[in-house]
């Protein structure tokens, strides 16, 4: 790799971690109800949607227990599913339909639905050959807005459950809800979309035209083609949350590929910035809002102690390329000239540096935006983004769900290590008690067996094994990927897997479904017990949370439950390839 | 239970309204107005017709133009059509696939036999598939190991058109984001000027 590549990872991480402290300052004042400058222009909106809907003005009278936050959250994704299902189903009798695109059949707009709605965004579809831009705008991007803003509001709940003492109630969904929308997303992404426009993404709402081409060429049947379908659409609108609510639904089939969703190196530096921006900055709101910061800072060093090892093996994998091309007269040697490495689905305008950074960032947090085909990693190279969703993401997460995350997997650390001195652990003055780690356990084990039991089902059944399509070991990846993926509410695959028929799409359906709401509920449920709870001074036993011991701590945690609960499934797929091509 | 149905079909209607149609015809205002050429595909213009867009490669195999990567893309029918603007799509084929080997291996014996002359070890990105299948550009390592197999099909010098080619290198981004690289249509577009 060339000092470049490892100069634009270091700058771009340099670039993060300056964004922390400003950006989780601002969102803690918007949880907190204080002033901010947006209210001058959106707040009479603010206050018409709670008009509306019947949420009082008086933040006393508002505020909702557990229980209450739960429903209304699972009322509105609720909602929201039927609503994407159904205009997917009238896409042919609604506008904005310039290619006149039929509706979706009834499985994969289930799938589709289920998906945006759960932050998931895994697309068995090719966006410009099946969306109108009516949907794409009114039914996916809307999601892409308000599922991130439902997980943010999640995590704001978690964390005034951990800030609280002695009370029943953890803030009101709605008005979390939408001040997320409005006064976080919304501005970061009006930014965003003219920053993508001005690199060349495109924003329009014409058909598509078709060019001329400077040399024509024949088609698979030998007859002549002199002109080229060029795909458009507003996109630039779409990418801008896509990333910003670390969605990761593509407007395009080729997703962050295509070079009109990202067709720059300055446009996937902003693809990426955007998608660890909010997760990021968000430990800094937990530690505000805690009111001590050094816990934020201490999650965020942890979330940096693991990825940091797994960027540089994916970044080193793939520049080393691909081994079964080496006798083949090509190549893949870096010099001046060119990146080298392994270059199958890659873009040339990224190279191998920033594609490694995009796939490890992309898969640390629950984004799956793509730069390039993760199907055509090196077999080591492509275990990182898996390896990085089966961890849960929570480094650094998707938007909300990252920092609850990871709280989840402190719990247990705090546990553990009070099994280890004979002591009631306790996390920033909260007691942990049976309540509390079987809700943390649920979060924990529940994704994990859903992924496991749904790849077992579908290696072993002939709809299942009908998808696949790279043979051997990597073909087991596919399926084991697709169900990371969709339980982890990821959204990018290893994309051979053929997964627009019924069983996969209901199926990755279902994981996705288990995967959210059998994390949220509980980790609302945690938050709850924890609010009634009262605060314990700390004493001499009590173990400091903000030290680099509890990184080490955390790290060990995390890598040890991701470690020992998945690397048999691993060493069937990416571990077994990369043997027998060394072999 | 019940009571939270009404915020909930507010909020989503509200917010729908908001961010699905407000903010994206926000942004298309802005994009319309400040970068009309960007949002509506970066067409090029050749008398005044669009002959292609500078984000999308097109299919080159004629030994006089500058070939770019290889392009899985199809046509509706599931058939190979590489460069298809309207349906990206990479091979995803892994990297022990059999298919893989015999794709490069295809597109290796391809560049020898247009130009039996070169024994140059060939840059991987021109043997292999791109993301999208539509990428535009090919690494600077890659368009000079073409320039004798251009000059010599027009019967032009290779240092003239070797000239070309570095004229249409793109640097990185701020000196340091992304990869040098080469518009394959753009350089070809010039070539067709020279005279």
């Amino acid at each position: 790799m060339n000092w470049q590549g490892y100069a634009q990872i270091i700058v771009f991480l340099a670039v993060l971690v300056a964004s922390v402290k400003p950006l989780g300052a601002y969102m803690a004042r918007v949880y907190e109800g204080e002033p901010i400058i947006l209210e001058k222009g959106l707040g009479w909106l603010e206050r018409l949607i709670y008009r509306l809907a019947g949420v009082s003005r008086d933040p006393e009278q508002r505020e909702m227990p557990w229980t209450t936050y739960a429903v209304a959250m699972v009322i509105f994704n609720g909602t929201g599913i039927l609503l994407v299902y159904a205009v997917q189903r009238l896409q042919g009798f609604l506008p904005l339909n310039p290619q006149g695109f039929a509706a979706p059949t009834p499985d994969l707009s289930w799938n589709t639905a289920v998906s945006f709605a759960t932050n998931t965004n895994w697309q068995s579809y090719g966006g410009e050959t099946t969306m109108s831009n009516f949907t794409q705008m009114t039914a996916l991007a809307v999601q892409n807005f308000v599922c991130a803003a439902s997980g943010m509001a999640v995590m704001i709940a978690l964390v005034r459950g951990i800030a609280r003492k002695t009370t029943s109630t953890l803030g009101n969904f709605w008005v979390d809800l939408t001040r997320s929308t409005l006064y976080i997303l919304l501005p970061l992404t009006v930014v965003w979309a003219v920053i993508f426009v001005s690199q060349g993404v495109v924003q329009t709402f014409g058909a598509y035209p078709s060019v001329g081409l400077l040399q024509a060429t024949k088609d698979a049947d030998g007859h002549a083609v002199t002109d080229q379908v060029i795909a458009l659409g507003p996109a630039a609108s779409q990418i801008a949350i896509k990333m910003l609510g670390t969605n990761g639904g593509g407007f395009f089939n080729a997703n962050g590929a295509h070079p009109f969703e990202n067709p720059t190196p300055l446009s996937n530096f902003f693809n990426i910035y955007g998608l660890l921006l909010i997760p990021a900055a968000l430990t800094y709101t937990f530690g505000k809002m805690v009111k001590d910061t050094r816990q934020g800072w201490t999650i965020l060093a942890t979330m940096f102690v693991v990825f940091l090892p797994l960027l540089a093996l994916c970044v080193s994998q793939e520049q080393a390329g691909n081994p079964a091309l080496a006798s083949l007269h090509v190549d893949q040697v870096a010099s001046a000239l060119h990146a080298g490495g392994n270059m199958e689905g890659k873009e040339v305008r990224f190279g191998i540096s920033a594609t490694g950074l995009f796939a490890s960032a992309t898969t640390g947090a629950s984004c799956g935006a793509v730069n390039a085909m993760h199907d055509s990693f090196t077999p080591l190279g492509g275990l990182v983004p898996l390896w990085l969703i089966q961890l849960g993401e929570i480094v650094f997460g998707g938007v909300g769900s990252g920092m609850y995350g990871i709280l989840m997997f402190a719990i247990v650390a705090v546990f553990v290590a009070g099994l280890m001195v004979g002591r009631t652990p306790e996390y920033l003055g909260k007691k942990i008690e049976a309540r509390e780690m079987k809700m943390a356990s649920l979060a924990i084990l529940f994704p994990a067996a859903t992924i496991l039991v749904f790849t077992a089902i579908a290696v072993v059944t002939e709809s299942g094994k009908k998808g696949v399509f790279n043979p051997g070991p990597h073909g087991f990846s596919e399926v084991l990927y697709a169900f990371s993926s969709a339980t982890g509410n990821n959204g990018s695959a290893f994309g051979g897997l053929g997964a627009n028929t019924p069983f996969y799409n209901t199926a990755l359906g279902i994981a996705m479904f288990f995967g959210r709401y059998f994390i949220k509920v509980p980790v609302l449920a945690l938050a709850g017990g924890l609010a009634a709870k009262k605060l314990v001074p700390a004493g001499a036993g009590t173990l400091p949370t903000h030290t680099p011991l509890f990184v080490t701590m955390l790290v060990g945690t995390i890598v040890v439950v991701g470690a020992l609960t998945f690397i048999p499934s691993l060493a069937l797929g990416p571990i077994v390839e990369h043997l027998l091509a060394k072999s | 239970m019940l009571s939270q149905i009404r915020p909930a079909l507010v909020t989503l209607a509200a917010l729908t309204l908001v961010t699905g149609l407000a903010y994206p015809l926000l942004v298309t205002g802005i994009a319309q107005a400040a970068f009309p050429h960007q949002a509506n595909g970066s067409l090029v213009l050749k008398d005044g017709k669009p002959i292609g867009s500078t984000l999308i490669g097109q299919s080159f195999d004629d030994p006089k133009y500058f070939w770019g990567r290889l392009s899985a893309t199809t046509d509706s029918n599931g058939k190979a059509l590489p460069y298809n603007g309207g349906s990206s799509v990479a091979s995803n084929l892994g990297p022990n696939n059999p298919a893989l080997i015999d794709e490069v291996k295809g597109r290796v014996d391809a560049l020898l036999a247009a130009d039996p002359d070169n024994q140059a070890p060939i840059p991987v990105d021109l043997v292999t598939s791109s993301g999208s299948g539509l990428d535009p550009d090919i690494s600077p390592a890659a368009a000079q190991y073409q320039v004798h197999r251009v000059a010599k099909a027009r019967g032009l010098d290779d240092a003239r058109v070797k000239a070309l080619v570095q004229a249409h290198v793109e640097g990185r981004q701020l000196g340091i984001l992304g990869e040098d690289r080469v518009n394959v249509l753009e350089l070809n577009l010039a070539l067709d000027e020279i005279k």
